[in-house]
């Protein structure tokens, strides 16, 4: 099944919401609390980057028995170099940002890392999108 | 679902269908159909919220009556912290243990002292294990609900520590086994509770076995009898053993004040809990040590079972804190037994804790994503307005009742008007139809002529 929400570049008053309605599904679904977990860590960092970086994009999710997959597309200023993004700490998250607890530099690792695979295109004041697939382990019946 | 006990439950008279209470359930439990409201016991966590928002008073929480003491030998009372903040400053803790042991109870364990057992049992359980980040305390059976049912892959961030009621009955009535050569069988211990979540965790303990706590009466239940007792002053024996900072834990804020260690956060009010749990689970708040979490506003005095306001309650406790604080809680000795005892886990209660998946659509994963694609459809069908008249606490909690054949569309008003709307106009077409028997003209007028 596919779910998909609009996210809106600066608008913190609906941050996290598009996660938020992922999570319920899973929960609904049944998949393991641990995989919904990673699932929710990679959308919500993926939405949040949508807020802080970009004008606009859209946050998809494809859910089957046997993985889930996230796409976050946007239109925004894109990443000029994605392995210096990549890493550990790097952000450009100005101030204000980072008085809110955002920009240490760990999303895009952090998605990375919970992921099995891991995608992500830019181009430079067009957009970015990010795919993530989290395989789910077991058949998920017991949480 | 059936066979689940909870204390909270419903007065079927007093329920007059407002919806009210279904918008504030944090776990959704609540549907009004055919006008009375209903509690899923799968998703319940006794917090209490609904007792709190019904201006019917059609909500109510199932205690143990005094009654009750008959059914042991011996009885030993179990006071919450929060109990001491339902009296003013001239009321001394000794004088309301007291009291309690008028009203017949054969003894009294403070459950500020069990506090102070857990305090130290937390305290070597975050310095031991660091893996995790951050640790939430489960001392609120409310909070370890919630998480059970709506939270489940925080579970790991509960801290697997027995509550200071638990820690309480457990060595109350192991002294007193000792000391009167009684089996702990034939002892009673009985929590004299703020809340109705605890009542269920004690009814749940009871339920699974041999339990440390045997029963809960409510606070507001003694309160009359206390204060009856502390209006004629008789001559108290000094009884209180807790220490100011096991005292504290009735009030937000007290427990971390105890167990003071790293970096925390102190939140209280269910709904508050929800955002910071939200927060956690999306990987936040990971250089957060220990969360203190309360599904009570002011913590336990803010408890549904209480009578004080409870930032009176609040303000009697602190100064309870402040009086008795510098007193250590234990001797060396009985520090180091305690210590060796968490150690070996005599103070683990993590098999208590298993996740409640009560959200779930269907046992098949497949068949429960078909359902999940349903309630998606369904829900774009619906107006958004999420107010509540249908039943449910919002459009798309209509979505999936109706998927899960537990309510229809024209639940939703807006989509009975449409209906209505729609008959109406076959009616209207259907009336202008004449049967082909009768003439093109007004069959009847022709009769006439
Ligand atoms: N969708 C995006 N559009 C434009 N730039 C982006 C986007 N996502 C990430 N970036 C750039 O990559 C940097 C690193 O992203 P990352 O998510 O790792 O950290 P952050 O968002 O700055 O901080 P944190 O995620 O820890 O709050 C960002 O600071 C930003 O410069
Ligand atoms: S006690 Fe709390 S969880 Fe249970 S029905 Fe009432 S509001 Fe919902
Ligand atoms: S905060 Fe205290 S009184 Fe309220 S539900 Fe939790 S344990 Fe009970
Ligand atoms: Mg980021």
């Amino acid at each position: 099944m596919r779910l998909e929400c609009r996210v809106t570049g600066g608008d913190f008053q609906a941050a996290g919401e598009a996660a938020a309605k992922l999570k319920r599904t899973l929960r609904q679904v049944g998949i393991d609390a641990e995989t919904g977990r990673r699932a929710a860590i990679v959308a919500y960092e993926a939405e949040m980057n949508i807020v802080i970086h970009a004008l606009r994009g859209v946050l998809s999710v494809e859910i089957s028995p046997e993985c889930i997959e996230i796409l976050a597309n946007d239109e925004g200023p894109g990443i000029p170099d994605i392995p210096l993004a990549m890493q550990e700490g790097y952000s450009t998250a100005p101030e204000h940002i980072r008085e809110m607890g955002f920009g240490a530099g760990l999303g895009l690792p952090n998605m990375k890392r919970y992921s099995d695979e891991f995608r992500i295109e830019s181009v430079v004041g067009r957009g970015t999108s990010v795919r993530m697939v989290i395989k789910i382990a077991s058949k998920g019946s017991q949480t | 679902m059936t066979g689940l006990f909870h204390s909270v439950l419903l007065i079927e008279e007093k329920c007059r269908g407002c919806t009210r209470c279904i918008k504030n359930c944090p776990t959704e439990a609540i549907r009004v159909r055919q006008g009375k409201a209903r509690i899923n016991a799968e998703r319940c966590t006794d917090c209490g919220e609904c007792i709190r928002t019904c201006d019917n008073h059609a909500k109510t929480a199932i205690t143990d009556s005094l009654e009750r003491l008959r059914d042991f030998k011996y009885t030993i009372a179990l006071p919450a912290p929060a109990l001491y903040g339902q009296f003013g400053p001239t009321v001394e803790p000794d004088q309301v243990l007291a009291a309690l042991i008028d009203m017949g109870f054969d003894d009294v364990y403070e459950v500020a002292r069990g506090a102070d057992v857990a305090t130290l049992v937390t305290r070597e359980y975050l310095r031991a294990h660091r893996e995790v980040r951050p640790m939430i305390s489960a001392a609120c059976p409310a909070v370890v609900r919630l998480i059970q049912v709506r939270f489940p892959a925080l579970i790991d961030h509960l801290i697997p520590v027995d509550s200071p009621m638990t820690c309480a009955g457990k060595l109350a009535k192991e002294s007193k086994s000792r000391e009167l050569g009684i089996p702990p069988e034939d002892i009673g211990a009985f929590f004299i509770t703020p809340c109705p979540a605890k009542v269920t965790w004690v009814r749940e303990a009871v339920r699974r076995g041999f339990s440390s706590v045997d029963g809960a009466i409510s606070i507001s239940d003694v309160y009359g009898e206390v204060s009856r007792r502390l209006a004629s002053p008789a001559p108290a024996p000094a009884r209180r053993k807790a220490s100011g900072a096991g005292i504290g834990w009735g009030g937000s804020g007290g427990e971390n004040a105890a167990v003071g260690l790293g970096n925390y956060i102190v939140v209280d009010g269910i709904h508050s809990v929800v955002g910071v749990l939200e927060e956690v689970e999306v990987g936040r708040l990971a250089d957060v040590d220990f969360i203190e979490a309360q599904a009570c506003v002011g913590g336990c005095v803010g408890g549904a079972l209480t009578v004080r306001n409870p930032f009176i309650a609040h303000v009697h406790l602190e100064r309870l804190v402040k009086r008795f604080g510098d007193l250590p809680a234990f001797a060396a000795s009985e520090e180091e037994d305690l210590r060796r005892r968490a150690r070996a886990g005599g103070f683990d209660m993590r098999q208590d804790i298993a996740a409640v998946p009560a959200f779930r659509l269907d046992h098949d994963v497949s068949r429960a994503i078909s359902k999940a694609e349903m309630i998606e459809k369904v829900v774009k069908d619906l107006p958004g307005l999420d107010c509540g008249s249908c039943g449910s606490p919002h459009c798309r909690a209509l979505a999936e009742d109706i998927v899960q054949g537990l309510a229809v569309d024209t639940d939703c008003v807006f989509k009975l008007r449409d209906q209505v709307k729609i008959l109406a106009e076959q009616l209207f077409d259907l009336a202008k139809k004449n049967p082909s028997a009768m003439s093109a003209e007004d069959g009847a007028k022709g009769r006439k002529e």
